[in-house]
């Protein structure tokens, strides 16, 4: 077996005991190639049913892959957990350089147990696992300053990787971030909060590894063929040119783009928010995740005056997509890339996922205007469409959580709504804050029945957009099919660590291509076949720790069904269809062996 | 001529390290464990980034260090390392005064770039460029003449009789 072929060693930390062991696990890697694969193996072992997400139970599990460090695009790092904000299936996917890092360490996987008693880091080396002192960083405002305390400390710059949480993670708020490298995010479903909850600051992995394949020649032409691609292709050129913030004004023209709480379909501001304006305007460097040729990372420089002293000026560096400025700009009606960048810039050195506090303050904005909240549930904050300073008042009280309002907000959306009223306009689906397309049913129905409840799960709103194209109504069980291969198809992707953006490029074909070079043969009708069971896995943990898809648990919030997409009005029974449909695949065959 | 790297423009870097997996692609192995380049962050990413790599330089410190004459100098700069001959002291790394010299942990040896240019196309933004090392390019003094020997400073303004000194 070739070392590129090998990947066995799963790192078991326990921050209770003080204690790390390594098990050889090279069946798992063989059978399930790694990241979400192995992702969800090992989280139905280590997650016991029911436990509290916050509590020490609720383990982290960390997953590379065999194809990270070997092929470019594939640099993926999986987190696995039980979310502690929909309380079932946590599972996050950052770039950056950790997936690399932790295969060049020498591991395929690490799962963190317990709870420290006081605040740690977790520093991984290919020698060494040390468990060292954080308190000094616990509560502190700034994550960038916190990434650089330890880059510092531990040295190895190039060959490390960073991820750590803010301050909205010590202070348990369910969305917060895990961050990496500073401007990569496991952002969504609250990993944060875990690391919150174990006294857990960051985990700090280092190493280099040369690999051998068994088939040299072969590697050297596959990895040009695809480096070729990777570089050439018009695929990928959105990516590369503008990066994600190219979906504004396209969206805008479509009169598919979330505003204002989804009071509107179309921003009149979108200009200034416009992936065109910010890269004329702001944007001042440009970053890749590891083996990455492509770049898609953008990062606006802002320059800032301070108040009392005239010649004094600092300069933040803000990396920004389109999902941050739909929440955080859009959704909060904010007219300018300046004050958008700025509260961007908060939400991240607090360590809060943009996507969901974007929304829950949106939802707030609306709460307020209607009367259902006072400006005393606000403290005082009173939060105004438009208005980013506001809303950057806001960030920090949600982090500090001193009232009962600020409490609950920092529990989600639907929590805060269900004690306040104001459902009918809370966008969230599963528990999560809904993602800023609205093209039409696939994608809502993408982010009610997708495992992670999120838009990158089956793509729903590419099906709507194919669908729009051709200007042909949605067929729900149509939809509900096409999300299915999807979401199937991408947990082969995000078993190899693959980036979607190349998802045209790593095709079934092309991953078994891929596979063969470091002596692992597979068909595509094999890959495909791992993938749906790999979605069933998810689901059957989903399904375990209470999620369900019957109608009593799955409310529609009316705001969807107001206002018309490019197919119409959407009807609750068109969801209520797709549900079924998609549930009805989903159990079809149950989890194979 | 002999060949060296040269960085266009260091503040073009993405750091996506695409280099990096070049050099050690050489060997036609994956991972970045017998690359001669690093590409690290200015303490986070959005800081820009160092490229270190093998600048030829026409006197190396590394050779001079080098106990056992497993690093000799290359005609026109640079360095050749015999492994043979190497104790793996790791004379040459802390010598190397921009850290272009890195370690191989398995080999227990160091990896210093042999100017052979593999990486330079993987360079998605031209970083990188393999350029033959200008013979007629002004030589720059690094030894000034020795003690009670009218020496030329190296603070003293460059003129026709003392060619290329401009520091």
């Amino acid at each position: 077996m070739t070392e590129a072929g090998k990947l066995s060693r799963v790192l078991y930390v326990d921050l209770t005991r003080r204690r790390h062991w390594v098990s050889e696990r090279p069946e798992l890697f063989d059978r399930c190639l790694g990241g979400t694969g192995v992702g969800i193996r090992l989280l139905s072992e280590e997650c016991r049913q029911g436990i509290d997400p916050l509590g020490p139970e609720n383990p982290i599990i960390l997953c590379s892959s065999l194809l990270s460090g070997v092929f470019p695009l594939t640099s993926k790092m999986i987190a696995m957990f039980k979310s502690p904000l929909t309380g079932n299936l946590g599972e996050s996917h950052a770039g950056g350089r950790a997936a690399v890092a932790l295969r060049m360490a020498g591991y395929g996987a690490m799962v963190i147990r317990g709870r420290s008693g006081t605040p740690v880091y977790l520093a991984v080396r290919e020698d060494e696992v040390r468990l060292r002192d954080a308190s000094v960083m616990w509560g502190m405002g700034s994550s960038s300053a916190i990434c650089r305390i330890i880059g510092e400390k531990e040295g190895n710059p190039g060959i490390r990787s960073i991820m750590n949480s803010g301050r909205a993670g010590d202070y348990l708020v369910r969305y917060a971030s895990v961050a990496v490298d500073t401007c990569r995010h496991f952002g969504r479903l609250g990993l944060g909060a875990v690391f919150g909850s174990k006294k857990l600051k960051a985990v700090v992995i280092s190493g280099k590894k040369s690999l051998t394949v068994s088939d040299p020649r072969g590697y050297r032409s596959l990895y040009d063929e695809l480096f070729k691609t990777f570089t050439t292709s018009p695929l990928l050129k959105k990516y590369h040119d503008l990066g994600t913030p190219a979906n504004v004004l396209t969206l805008n023209a479509t009169k598919t783009l979330p505003t204002k709480n989804l009071q509107a379909v179309q921003f009149a501001g979108a200009e200034a928010l416009s992936g065109e304006e910010l890269a004329k305007n702001f944007l001042g460097r440009r970053a890749a995740c590891a083996h990455c040729p492509v770049s898609c990372v953008h990062i606006a420089a802002v320059r800032v005056q301070y108040p009392d002293e005239p010649y004094f000026y600092k300069t933040r560096m803000i990396s920004y997509d389109y999902e941050p400025i739909f929440a955080l700009g859009t959704m909060l009606e904010i007219r300018s890339a300046r004050g958008y960048l700025l509260l961007m810039d908060r939400a991240e050195e607090l360590g809060l996922d943009a996507m969901t506090v974007g929304v829950a303050l949106a939802w707030a904005t609306e709460a307020l205007e209607r009367g259902i909240l006072t400006t005393d549930d606000t403290d005082g904050v009173e939060l105004k469409w438009g208005d980013h300073v506001r809303y950057m008042e806001a960030l920090d009280k949600i982090v500090e959580q001193r009232n009962d309002f600020y409490r609950a907000l920092a529990k989600g959306t639907e929590y805060a709504a269900s004690k306040y009223g104001g459902k009918d306009f809370a966008l969230v689906f599963g528990g999560n804050e809904m993602p800023g397309y609205h093209t039409g049913l696939a994608t809502y129905l993408g982010h009610i029945v997708g495992s992670r409840h999120s838009h990158l799960d089956g793509a729903g709103y590419s099906y709507d957009q194919k669908v729009n194209a051709m200007k042909k109504p949605a067929v729900p069980a149509e939809a509900a099919k096409a999300l299915f291969e999807e979401e199937a198809w991408r947990q082969i992707l995000s078993s190899i660590g693959a980036c979607f953006f190349a998802r045209a490029v790593y095709t079934p074909e092309m991953v078994g291509r891929c596979l063969r070079v470091i002596g692992k043969e597979r068909t595509s009708a094999e890959l495909r076949r791992l993938g749906e069971r790999i979605l069933r896995e998810k689901y059957a943990f989903k399904f375990r720790e209470g999620f369900s898809l019957s109608p009593e648990a799955i409310p529609i919030p009316r705001r969807v069904l107001e206002l018309p997409t490019p197919q119409g009005t959407l009807r609750e029974e068109d969801f209520r269809e797709g549900i079924r449909e998609f549930e009805r695949l989903i159990r079809g065959a149950g989890p194979s062996a | 001529m002999p060949k060296r790297l040269s960085i266009v423009d260091a503040e073009l870097c993405v750091g996506c390290q695409s280099c990096m997996f070049a050099c050690n692609r050489r060997f036609a192995e994956a991972g970045i464990g017998r690359s001669a380049i690093l590409v690290q962050s200015m303490g986070g990413f959005d800081r820009g980034f160092v490229v270190r790599v093998c600048k030829s330089c026409k006197e190396p410190p590394c050779e001079k260090v080098c106990p056992t004459g497993a690093m000799t100098g290359r005609k026109g700069g640079g360095v050749v390392l015999n492994p043979d001959k190497c104790v793996s002291c790791g004379n040459c790394v802390r010598a190397c005064t921009i850290g272009a010299i890195q370690w191989d942990t398995t080999a227990d040896k160091p990896v210093v770039c042999v100017y052979c240019g593999y990486c330079a196309p993987y360079c998605p933004y031209g970083v990188l460029k393999l350029e033959e090392i200008q013979d007629e390019e002004p030589a720059l003094l690094l030894t000034t003449a020795g003690a009670g020997e009218a020496g030329v400073s190296a603070t003293e303004a460059p003129s026709p009789d003392r060619p290329g000194v401009n520091v």
